[in-house]
């Protein structure tokens, strides 16, 4: 019991993982952008809950209602005022400016909310469970796999079914040429970051509800993430999802054998599986 | 008449010859140091050292091999651990322990090549960070060395150095020099070499350079493990001076890897110079804004997106726009022998 | 007499790291179709960026009805009425045949051009609206491509090399088609390697060589010699 326990927790701890991924699978998807400084951000979207939370009062789950477009602004234009000069053939330029970016957000929050541990309260949901065939499954994990589930499903439908999925997906394809369709490239990407922040919002207040954060926690969310993707299949939202739970349950099954391989396992999966399959399980996108 | 001719090939200009005969000179009175420094400008000097060192074999991989990995603190660590499990347990000699370092650093390197290789570019560098991870929490797991909490080196190994405390930093500092001014050697040696001229050219042109028959993998791979031989070589000298160890301290992404990115980044990637001025730069900057704490590190981190931004190729590149110096005779020039007449 | 649709004045364009344009001037009238000739390298797909604003000039070296529109952005210049038809097709791989014929129309431009129109044109399109535009033949591509162009109800379409790898019956079909595109008033210009194909539908013709105009003139005026000379520089 233990272990089908181990794996359905697991399971819904992968829909956080998911996520951390969606984002980055999104940008990259668009622009072939890695931004290093994307748990970073999933981190800054969690402190901006605990502000708003503090200062009006609220359940986090409300305040996103001002997370999301707070982000999703800043993410517009973190894109046009900087992200957008780094892009080209070179993979350098991005990569070291978004690590920049990673160090400078970590010590900022560091200025601003020093380095204690914090917490995003979110009431009677955070300890409520169901009791599933003997299993008690908790509200919150619950939720937060639904959730990842949704995000999935819209991000999925806006990238297949709407004029700016089909932006995206034409930019991505070829930049010069979507030009000529007066699609202006740089909108386009400062849409699809904020797009990306949008969804870093939903995770950063999922983060910080579940578990304690500091200015620190970033760049695990970062591996996090990044693992899921490559895991699933660059490209691929719904292979994210399924890379997102692969790991939740791997490190969980690690968790359940000794309490200090939690993180340790979840690698070691990833690493197994880079070794298998170095393009991920489904892979839709070459790299 | 062919261009043979009327031009000349070369490689020394005056500026490198002025600058190799400075180098040297600058060497010897820095080795002099131990005699007309203190205790904590010694110390300072050798954290540069290190710094430098780090410094340079980043940029071969970064900056010559196209290869970002924000992963090499898995060497630096890996490089303290060896050095203290080979003393402790192997009852090795420091310096034997620190000379194996090399060959286990590249050993490691070899499967771990062989594993993230398989990711491109930015996924690459995100890669090389789990494998770091891998490593800070597989040795948190070993007691005997710690686990999470860390280790110290035992008094004894550390007065097998040498006699007095004053020889042993002495001994210290001359490490940390050697150091540096081995892997600068190298650098330059390895950049002159076949496999060094192979990276230029995939790094000027990769499709160019696929097309001359050169084994790009190939390259790359050796670059990958020469340098995680030699970053743990570093790693080992770097907890040799600290004393202690602990998982943290060793595979931290901040100390072994964003600044020596910083550095690179700053004084400008891909050449040899850069390290040198960036290192430079970036002491000058910490000893000036060290009390500022994390508003120094956003200073640093907007810096560099800065340089990055504005002047890609870092201090170095402005320095040489401006004047067309360059120290280390590396690569050819062509000019015509005399000026020719209309 | 009415103003041109483009007036191109002494451009220097550059690719890459060298100059690839040396003062070049053309016009085109407003329902016209030019024909721009010469040999690999000459600079016409140099022009063809320029025009379109992948390439970026000073403003007053491309003026388009009556607005200098050099230095303007690609995006920007599709807005007001300029469509390429590119080299070597470039259909956007992730799209299916119907999205890359509606983003084509994406800039919202009123005229004769709708997905129907297009369908009546090219009737196997429709057929294959929903495969991905990467499953057709390079001829039903090369369809796709134009429909692309026209869907945005351009002043001023441009064709860079559009019977380049095509079987000629196909090409054969597809300059069957250009008299129904330009006949309602569009002007266009057309790159082309293959002088007898391109001059076949032009009213006028320019040459290139080696980034400059070597020939200009009525297509019913100039002579094979002329244009052999122009092409070859002999």
């Amino acid at each position: 019991m233990d272990w089908i326990n181990a794996i359905v927790q697991g399971t819904l701890l992968g829909g956080l993982y998911a996520l951390f991924a969606a984002g980055l699978s999104l940008i990259f998807g668009v622009m072939r952008l890695v931004n290093i400084a994307h748990g970073d951000l999933i981190v800054l979207a969690a402190y901006l809950g605990l502000t708003v939370t503090a200062a009006l009062s609220m359940n986090p789950f409300v305040a996103l209602i001002l997370v999301v477009p707070l982000m999703a602004g800043f993410g517009y234009v973190l894109q046009r005022g900087v992200l957008n000069w780094t892009l080209g053939d070179d993979i350098l330029p991005p990569l070291l400016v978004t690590f920049g970016l990673s160090v400078i957000i970590q010590n900022a929050l560091l200025e601003g909310y020093s380095a204690d541990p914090q917490k995003l309260n979110a009431g009677a949901i955070e300890v409520a469970s169901a009791n599933i065939g003997g299993l008690a499954v908790g509200y919150l994990p619950l939720v937060m796999f639904l959730t990842a589930v949704l995000v999935v499903a819209v991000l999925q439908w806006i990238f297949y079914a709407t004029a700016l999925g089909r932006a995206f997906r034409a930019v991505s394809d070829n930049q010069d040429i979507a030009q000529l369709m007066g699609l202006n490239r740089r909108h386009v990407f400062g849409l699809a970051m904020a797009l990306s922040l949008a969804v870093t919002a939903i995770a950063g207040i999922f983060l910080g509800v579940r578990t304690s954060f500091d200015p620190a926690t970033g760049p695990a969310r970062l591996i996090f993430g990044f693992e899921a993707v490559i895991i699933g299949g660059l490209g691929n939202l719904w292979g994210t999802l399924a890379g997102g739970v692969i790991l939740g349950v791997a490190q969980s099954i690690g968790a359940q054998i000794n309490p200090g391989w939690q993180i340790l396992s979840g690698h070691i999966a990833f690493l197994i599986i880079l070794a298998v399959r170095p393009r991920g399980l489904f892979p839709r996108m070459d790299g | 008449m062919s261009v043979v001719d009327t031009h000349r090939v070369f490689r020394v200009t005056t500026a490198s010859r002025i600058a190799s005969v400075l180098g040297l000179l600058l060497l010897l009175a820095l080795a002099a140091a131990p005699w007309w420094m203190g205790r904590a400008d010694l110390r300072l000097l050798g954290e540069i050292y290190l710094y430098l060192s780090l410094a340079m074999l980043w940029n071969l991989l970064a900056g010559y091999a196209g290869l970002v990995s924000v992963g090499q603190q898995a060497y630096v660590g890996l490089g303290g651990y060896v050095l203290f499990a080979l003393t402790i347990f192997g009852g090795l000699h420091p310096f034997t322990a620190i000379g194996l370092s090399v060959v286990i650093g590249a050993i490691v390197a070899i499967p771990v090549a062989a594993l993230i290789f398989r990711l491109r570019g930015a996924y690459f560098a995100i890669g090389t960070w789990v494998i770091a991870e891998v490593f800070r929490l597989g040795f948190a797991q070993v007691s005997a060395l710690g686990g999470g909490s860390g280790i110290s080196l035992p008094v004894d190994v550390v007065r097998s150095l040498a006699d007095g405390r004053d020889a042993r930093e002495a001994t210290s500092y001359w490490l940390t020099l050697g150091c540096a001014a081995a892997v600068m050697a190298i650098a330059y040696l390895f950049l002159r070499s076949r496999n060094g001229l192979a990276l230029t050219a995939i790094r000027d042109n990769e499709l160019a350079a696929s097309s001359l028959g050169i084994d790009i993998w190939r390259s790359k791979f050796v670059v990958y493990v020469v340098v995680g031989g030699l970053t743990t070589f570093v790693g080992s000298l770097i907890f040799l001076q600290k004393l202690r160890i602990s998982p943290d301290a060793a595979f931290s992404v901040n100390d072994w890897t964003a600044y020596v990115i910083f550095i690179v980044v700053i004084g400008g990637i891909g050449s040899l110079e850069g390290p040198i001025i960036g290192t430079v730069a970036f002491f000058l900057l910490r000893e000036t804004l060290a009390d500022l704490g994390s508003i120094y590190l956003i200073v640093l981190g907007a810096i560099a997106i800065a340089v990055m931004l504005v002047a890609p190729k870092g201090l170095w590149g402005l320095v040489q726009d401006l004047t067309g110096l360059r120290l280390f005779p590396l690569g050819y020039r062509v000019e015509p022998k005399q000026s020719r007449k209309e | 007499m009415p103003e041109p649709v483009l007036d191109i004045r002494k451009l220097d364009a550059h690719y890459r790291d060298f100059q690839a344009l040396y003062g070049v001037n053309i016009t085109v009238e407003a329902g016209e179709v030019v024909a721009i000739i010469g040999a690999n390298g000459a600079g016409k797909t140099t022009l063809m960026r320029s025009i379109s604003g992948l390439i970026r000039n000073r403003a007053e070296q491309i003026t388009y009805r009556g607005q200098q529109i050099g230095a303007l952005r690609a995006d920007q210049i599709a807005g007001l009425g300029i469509a390429l038809v590119p080299e070597g097709r470039q259909l956007f791989q992730s799209l299916s045949v119907e999205e890359n014929l509606i983003i084509g129309g994406r800039t919202g431009r009123k005229g004769a051009w709708s997905l129907q129109r297009v369908y009546d044109l090219f009737p196997v399109l429709q057929e294959r609206r929903n495969v991905p535009s990467t499953s057709l033949s390079g001829g039903q591509q090369q369809m796709v491509a134009i429909g692309r162009a026209l869907m945005a109800n351009p002043d001023l379409v441009m064709f860079d090399e559009i019977s380049l790898g095509l079987a000629p019956v196909i090409i054969r079909q597809i300059y069957e088609s250009l008299p129904t595109i330009v006949g309602e008033g569009m002007s266009a210009m057309i790159v082309e390697q293959d002088i007898t194909k391109a001059l076949s539908v032009s009213s006028r013709v320019y040459c290139l060589q080696e980034g400059r105009v070597s020939l200009e003139g009525r297509t019913a005026d100039v002579s094979r010699e002329q244009i052999s000379a122009a092409y070859f520089g002999t």
